[in-house]
């Protein structure tokens, strides 16, 4: 009997699937693509926890106006990356910078999960109505060209962080629901389900334990690639004037403060530029390896 | 098959429908935004009623909809704040002069990510896969506007070679719009260059394509008779969806390079608060999108016949 039960009932516990999660990663090591992206991240990471004790000068402190990559400092100490039209040290600001794109993208990646996650599972799992609503209003959201719609809603609520998380969630989030839909039409028939309902569990108890849980595996992948793309929306608002507002550093605004002077000191535009490249490309690739893994098993 | 056409341009005119009101709740819904938009923070209230009185806007919210409706269907936009002249007169030459960029971005992107990505798929795993794959994996992690910075470091301040900006205030001059349609073209590359190689890279592992070997088809003609023809149809779809990615992106490039076109001007009208500039671009820019998402879908039935028969 304890063993028809078993059969009966295969859905993985949570301890499991973290220990599935962290074998996924350390599979990640077959993968050389995947191992170097997760080296960028892991490198952004550390610096903006590191701020601080990284960053050689005060980001927003004006010192030395246009000063060349390599000036030193009378007060002491080297513009290794230059300085700004205002004279805040380069590196300092990327360094810092890193922390407010550390922590928006994923606050608004998160969100944006949340909420699509939430219309995923209600309109996969419920099917009928539900279903055709939401995906009926995430088809008219998807239809926007997405810079277009950012772009109307910040006009309209004006430029700040909640707005511009929002704004993200709004855009963001009929994708993530496509794909958990999709995701979820395909377990919601599984012999564990079906166990769950005869149990007579909770709708809700049955989406948020039983069938998310074995969706993860191409949503971890999707988030790694999404959050790529979060990162770029924010680099791109902040170019556009459209971002954070001053003086906190923000890589996108610093191309956009500086670009007018690029031509006389492109070090203003080109370490920034770098540095957002980079931290995608880390993303970018550590999406790959993890696809290219997840396959393979 | 005419049921699904018809059903697509059903739901084309529903969604530019919903659309409509979501951008008159957004921007037309409150007169008071709206006067104080048109005539600016330091009007007096008084003119600001006049103004109001005068442009119908104490009319009940849904048949001002209406009205609204009805103009932008018969092309009467507005005028500007900004410039003071018919929104219609700015928007169109300036919708041309992106239809310009977006067709020699297109001119690049089809042909080379087209081969890039059945040249990557017909061997998946060769020494040219992995290199087409992780260089477009690069190229679409540079965003755009980093992409500006880095060709502009390269081709306009150390080489020389081309103008930093393309406001092509002296007459068109083809040299200016070489940077920003390569960077639109990186950008959009990696992508189509990558959803031809996953579709040629199915298609090389079908049955059919194995009995075409195996009965001693030479290889050239195994790829282009039986290969190419059902790996295109994806890319097909792929393609047609990025003009709506492209309208994203040529707010970025037009911005950076100055050049007069329609994404430049939605990002001036909205940083200025030039309403129904914002408002007639945006209606645009959602009515390219989905007229080009609508292609997309009725083109791929024709396309792939087991749709088109079923």
């Amino acid at each position: 009997m304890a063993e028809l039960v078993k059969t009966l009932s295969p859905a993985p516990s949570p301890g499991s699937a973290l220990g599935r999660a962290f074998k996924s990663f350390s599979l990640l090591k077959e993968s050389p693509v995947g191992m170097i992206g997760a080296g960028l991240v892991a490198f952004w990471i550390l610096v903006a926890i590191f701020a601080p004790l990284l960053a050689p000068f005060d980001p927003l402190a004006t010192l030395k106006p246009m000063a060349k990559p390599g000036t030193e400092f009378a007060g002491g100490g080297t513009f290794w990356l230059g300085t700004d039209h205002l004279g805040r040290d380069i590196l300092s600001r990327i360094i810092f910078g890193s922390q407010t794109v550390l922590i928006y993208a994923p606050l608004a990646t998160i969100s944006a999960y949340v909420v699509g996650i939430l219309m995923g599972l209600a309109a996969g799992y419920h099917m009928g109505w539900w279903d055709v609503i939401l995906s009926r209003i995430s088809d008219i959201i998807l239809s926007f060209p997405v810079l277009v719609l950012y772009i109307i809603i910040i006009a309209t609520y004006g430029a700040s962080g909640a707005v511009i998380i929002v704004a993200i969630t709004f855009a963001s989030a009929p994708g993530v629901m496509r794909i958990v839909r999709g995701l979820v039409l395909d377990l919601r028939s599984r012999e564990y389900v079906a166990a769950a309902q005869t149990r007579g569990e909770a709708a809700m108890y049955i989406m948020l334990v039983e069938i998310l849980p074995n969706a993860r595996g191409p949503l971890i992948v999707d988030a790694c690639v999404r959050l790529g793309y979060v990162i770029i929306t924010i680099g791109v608002l902040g170019f556009l004037g459209l971002g954070l507002p001053p003086p906190d550093p923000d890589w996108g605004g610093m191309i956009n403060e500086t670009r007018k002077m690029a031509m006389i000191f492109p070090h203003m535009t080109l370490f920034p530029s770098i540095a957002i490249s980079s931290l995608i490309l880390g993303f970018n690739l550590l999406a790959d390896g993890l696809r290219e893994v997840s396959l393979r098993d | 098959m005419v049921v699904l056409i018809s059903k697509r341009i059903g739901f084309m005119v529903i969604t530019m429908f919903v659309v409509s009101v979501l951008l008159f709740l957004a921007l037309e819904f409150s007169p008071g935004d709206v006067a104080t938009k048109v005539l600016g923070p330091y009007s007096s209230e008084e003119s600001r009623q006049l103004w109001l009185e005068a442009h119908g806007y104490f009319e009940p919210a849904w048949k001002r909809y209406g009205i609204w409706l009805g103009k932008f269907a018969t092309g009467d936009f507005g005028d500007s704040v900004r410039f003071k002249v018919p929104v219609s007169e700015i928007l169109w030459p300036r919708l041309w002069n992106t239809a310009i960029l977006g067709f020699w971005t297109f001119a690049f992107l089809i042909p080379v990510s087209l081969a890039l990505g059945v040249l990557a798929g017909m061997r998946e795993g060769s020494k040219l896969d992995r290199v087409i794959s992780v260089g477009s994996i690069i190229t679409t992690s540079i965003p755009e506007f980093a992409s500006t910075v880095f060709l502009s470091a390269i081709f306009v301040f150390t080489l020389r070679w081309l103008p930093g900006t393309s406001s092509m205030s002296s007459g068109f001059e083809f040299k200016q719009l070489i940077l920003p349609v390569l960077v639109l073209f990186i950008y959009d590359f990696g992508y189509v260059a990558r959803m031809t190689r996953a579709s040629m890279a199915e298609v090389m592992t079908t049955p059919y394509i194995r009995t075409a070997i195996l009965k001693g088809l030479p290889y050239r003609q195994v790829i282009l008779k039986h290969a190419l023809r059902n790996a295109l149809i994806a890319p097909f779809t792929v393609i047609m969806l990025q003009i709506n990615w492209l309208l994203s992106g040529v707010i970025v490039v037009e911005f950076f390079f100055a050049y007069k076109g329609f994404g430049a001007l939605l990002l001036e009208a909205s940083l200025n608060q030039d309403l129904y500039v914002i408002e007639a671009c945006a209606m645009v820019a959602v009515f390219v999108a989905v007229t080009s998402q609508t292609l997309a879908d009725i083109g791929y039935t024709f396309l792939n016949p087991r749709i088109r028969f079923s």
